[in-house]
C-alpha cells in the first residue's frame, strides 16, 4: 500500500516507481533513509564536503599558521603589489591588502561560517517550528493570524528582511545570525504546519483519538515526530543559504568589527578593490563559500530523496 | 474575470496593511528612534526636537500610525538622508535601470532555462540530463556576488569584451528620455548609445539571471517529466498526433504552470540579487542605491524600499495568478 507522503519543499513532481530500496520492511523511516543515503554518490560527496568543512572549522586553531585577524605580513605589502599564491614560502596562499595570511583567514573563516550557519539555522528552526506547531495544533483564528503574519514576512525578500533586522540590531556577527535566523522562520513555519496538517488526516491519528489519547499527546508524541522529515531536509538546505546569506550581509557591510576579521564575505568585500592586481583574494573565499554551500545542498537533497524516494529528481 | 481580479486585489490589502504596521514598528525600534532614523546619526538634539514636532513623533502612537499611513498613501516616503531628495523621486530615477537589468536577466534565465530543462527531461538519465543537473546545482550554490566577480574579472578585466561597470560609457553624450537607456537609444536614433547601454547590461544580466536559470531548469525538467508520463500524452501519440504538436500543445503547455509560478516567485530573488549584482558592477539602479543606503544607514530609503518591493511582489504574484487562466482554461472555469 502506498501512503501519501508529505511533499518536500520542491513538491514531488516526478512520480517514479518506488525503487527496491524504498520497499524496506521492518525498519524505521530514518533507518531506511540512512541505508539509502549510504548508496547515493551525491550524499557521499555532500557528506565528505560537509565533514571536511566542519573538521577545518573545529581544528582551526591547530591548522591555521596564524591567528584569524593577525597581520603577520604587514611589512611585505606595497601599494601596487600584494604577494599572491606561492610567491612567499611563509604564506602559501599569499597575503591580503592588510598583510593577513590568506590561508589562515580562510581556515578561520570556515569556523566563522560554521558558527553563523548553525546558530542562525537553529534560531530559524526554533522560531519557525514553534509558529508552525502552534498554528497546526490550534487551528482556527490562531492559525489564521499566524499564517497572515508569515505571509507578510514572505512578501519581503529574504535578504532584505535580514538587512532590516540587522539595521535594528546594529552591526556585528550576533545581528547577522539573528537576522538570517529570523528570515528563515517563515519557511520552517509553513513547512511544519502543512506537514502536520497532512498527518492529522492519517489513520493513526484517528486510531489514537479512538483510544482516547489527549489531543496534546497525539500532537506532541505522534503527529510532530512524523511531520519532522521535510523540516530536517529544509534545515540542511538552509545551512547552505545561511552560509551564502551571511557572506552577502557581510559583503554589504553589516558584519561590523574590524576590516581584517577572518570572514569569507568580508574578504570578498575588500577584494573588490584589488580585483585587477590580486584576483585570488576574491576567488579563494568565493570558492570556499560555493563549495560549502554545495556540500550542504548535495547532502540536503540526498536526504530529501532518502526520506521520500518518490521525490527523486536525479 | 473582473471579479476574479477584484477578489485577488482585496486579498492583498490585509497583507499590505500588516506590512505597513510592521514597518511602522520597525522604524520606531531603530536605534535612536524615528527622528534619528530620519535625520541620520549625527543629528543635533534641536533638530531631533524639531522633527519630533513636525512629524508628530511625540503624539499618541495610534495617531502617529494614521498620519504615517496617510503620508505613505499620498506617496510621501520621506527624504533620503544621503541625497536630501524625496525617496520616491530617487526610486523613480533609478528604477528603469533595474527593470532593464531584470528583463535581461529573465530573458537569459527563461531563454536558456526552459529549453535546457526540456532537453534534460527528454534525455532523462542520459548525458544532457546529468549536465543540466550539474549546471543547476552550481547555479544554486554559487553566491551571486561571487559569480559577478568571476564574470567581471574574466570577460571585462582579462578579455575586455564587455565594460566592467556603469550603465553607459561616460564619453557617450546620449539623450535619456525614458530612463530605459537601451530604449532611449532606439527612440532617439542614437543606436551606438543603445548598443553601449546593452553591452553594459550583459554581464550583470548573466550574473543576476543565473540563480533563476538554475531554478527554472529544475522545475521545467521535473514538470515536463511528469506531464510526459500522463495518459493523454500517450493517447495523443497513439492516435498519431504529430510529435511537434505533442511537444508544443500537450507537453509544454501543460508543463508550464509550475514554471510560470516559479518565474513569478523569482522576483524577490531578482531584487535581492540586484542589490549585490549592481554593487559589484557599479550599476546605478535601485539595488545599488539600497546597498549604499545600508552602508550610510539611510533608513527612509530602506523603509521605502521594503514597502515598494512588497507591493511589487504582490502585484507580480497577482499577474502570475491571472496568467494561469490564460495558460490553463480549467482555472477560468473554476
Amino acid at each position: 500500500m502506498s501512503t501519501v507522503l508529505p511533499p518536500g519543499p520542491a513538491s514531488n513532481l516526478t512520480p517514479e516507481p518506488p525503487s527496491a530500496a524504498a520497499v524496506d520492511h521492518g525498519s524505521s523511516l530514518w533507518g531506511a533513509a540512512f541505508r539509502r543515503l549510504r548508496r547515493n554518490p551525491q550524499a557521499i560527496a555532500g557528506t565528505i564536503i560537509v565533514a571536511l568543512f566542519v573538521l577545518v572549522a573545529i581544528l582551526a586553531p591547530v591548522l591555521a599558521p596564524y591567528g584569524g585577524d593577525a597581520l603577520p605580513g604587514r611589512g611585505e605589502i606595497r601599494p601596487t603589489f600584494i604577494p599572491g599564491i606561492g610567491e612567499l614560502a611563509a604564506y602559501p596562499l599569499g597575503l591580503d591588502r592588510f598583510g593577513g595570511d590568506v590561508l589562515s583567514k580562510l581556515i578561520w573563516g570556515a569556523r566563522a561560517s560554521l558558527i553563523i550557519g548553525l546558530v542562525s539555522t537553529a534560531l530559524g528552526l526554533a522560531g519557525g517550528m514553534l509558529i508552525g506547531l502552534v498554528s497546526a495544533a490550534f487551528g482556527g483564528w490562531v492559525d489564521n493570524v499566524l499564517m497572515r503574519f508569515i505571509d507578510i514576512l514572505l512578501s519581503i525578500p529574504n535578504l532584505l528582511l535580514a538587512v532590516s533586522i540587522a539595521a535594528v540590531l546594529g552591526q556585528g556577527a550576533t545581528a547577522i545570525m539573528i537576522a538570517i535566523g529570523a528570515s528563515q522562520v517563515p519557511v520552517f513555519a509553513r513547512l511544519l504546519r502543512s506537514s502536520m496538517l497532512q498527518q492529522n488526516n492519517s489513520d493513526y491519528v484517528l486510531a489514537a483519538q479512538t483510544l482516547g489519547l489527549s489531543r496534546r499527546t497525539i500532537t506532541m508524541s505522534h503527529v510532530l515526530p512524523n511531520s519532522i522529515g521535510p523540516v530536517v531536509v529544509q534545515g540542511t538546505l538552509s545551512l547552505a543559504t545561511a552560509v551564502i546569506d551571511a557572506a552577502a550581509l557581510s559583503f554589504l557591510g553589516l558584519g561590523g568589527g574590524r576590516p581584517q576579521t577572518a570572514e569569507w564575505g568580508r574578504m570578498l568585500t575588500y577584494a573588490q578593490n584589488e580585483l585587477a592586481i590580486a584576483p585570488q583574494l576574491a576567488f579563494l573565499p568565493g570558492i570556499c563559500i560555493a563549495i560549502t554551500a554545495l556540500g550542504f545542498t548535495l547532502f540536503g537533497e540526498a536526504l530529501r530523496e532518502a526520506l521520500d524516494p518518490r521525490s527523486r529528481r536525479g | 474575470m473582473l471579479r476574479v481580479i477584484g477578489k485577488r486585489i482585496a486579498l492583498i490589502i490585509p497583507t499590505l496593511i500588516g506590512l505597513s504596521l510592521l514597518l511602522f514598528i520597525w522604524v520606531r525600534s531603530l536605534p535612536g528612534g524615528p527622528a534619528t532614523a530620519l535625520l541620520g546619526e549625527r543629528a543635533t538634539p534641536e533638530a531631533i526636537a524639531q522633527i519630533n514636532e513636525a512629524y508628530g513623533f511625540n503624539r499618541p502612537i495610534l495617531e502617529q500610525y494614521f498620519t504615517y499611513m496617510g503620508r505613505i498613501l499620498t506617496g510621501d516616503f520621506g527624504i533620503s538622508i544621503e541625497t536630501g531628495r524625496p525617496v520616491l523621486e530617487e526610486f523613480a530615477r533609478r528604477f528603469p535601470a533595474t527593470i532593464e537589468l531584470s528583463v535581461v536577466a529573465l530573458i537569459f534565465a527563461i531563454g536558456i532555462g526552459i529549453p535546457l530543462g526540456y532537453i534534460a527531461a527528454k534525455y532523462y538519465g542520459k548525458a544532457p540530463d546529468h549536465i543540466s543537473v550539474v549546471v543547476s546545482l552550481i547555479g544554486i550554490t554559487i553566491p551571486v556576488f561571487f559569480l559577478a566577480f568571476i564574470l567581471k574579472w574574466v570577460f571585462a578585466v582579462q578579455l575586455g569584451w564587455f565594460p566592467p561597470d556603469g550603465r553607459q560609457d561616460s564619453r557617450i553624450d546620449a539623450t535619456h528620455a525614458t530612463g530605459f537607456w537601451v530604449l532611449d537609444g532606439f527612440l532617439t536614433g542614437e543606436y551606438d548609445a543603445a548598443w553601449d547601454a546593452f553591452m553594459h547590461l550583459v554581464l550583470p544580466g548573466i550574473a543576476l539571471g543565473t540563480i533563476p536559470l538554475a531554478i527554472i531548469v529544475r522545475i521545467t525538467r521535473a514538470s515536463v517529466l511528469e506531464v510526459s508520463g500522463a495518459d493523454y500524452v500517450r493517447t495523443a501519440r497513439a492516435k498519431g498526433v504529430l510529435e511537434r504538436t505533442v511537444r508544443d500543445r500537450f507537453i509544454l503547455r501543460n508543463a508550464m504552470l509550475p514554471v510560470v509560478t516559479t518565474i513569478g516567485l523569482q522576483v524577490g530573488l531578482l531584487i535581492s540579487g540586484a542589490v549585490l549584482t549592481e554593487t559589484v558592477f557599479a550599476f546605478s539602479g535601485i539595488g545599488r542605491f539600497l546597498s549604499q543606503a545600508i552602508f550610510a544607514r539611510d533608513f527612509p530609503v530602506l523603509q521605502g524600499f521594503i514597502l515598494f518591493i512588497a507591493v511589487l511582489y504582490a502585484v507580480i504574484n497577482l499577474l502570475v495568478d491571472l496568467s494561469y487562466s490564460v495558460i490553463d482554461p480549467r482555472v477560468r472555469v473554476k
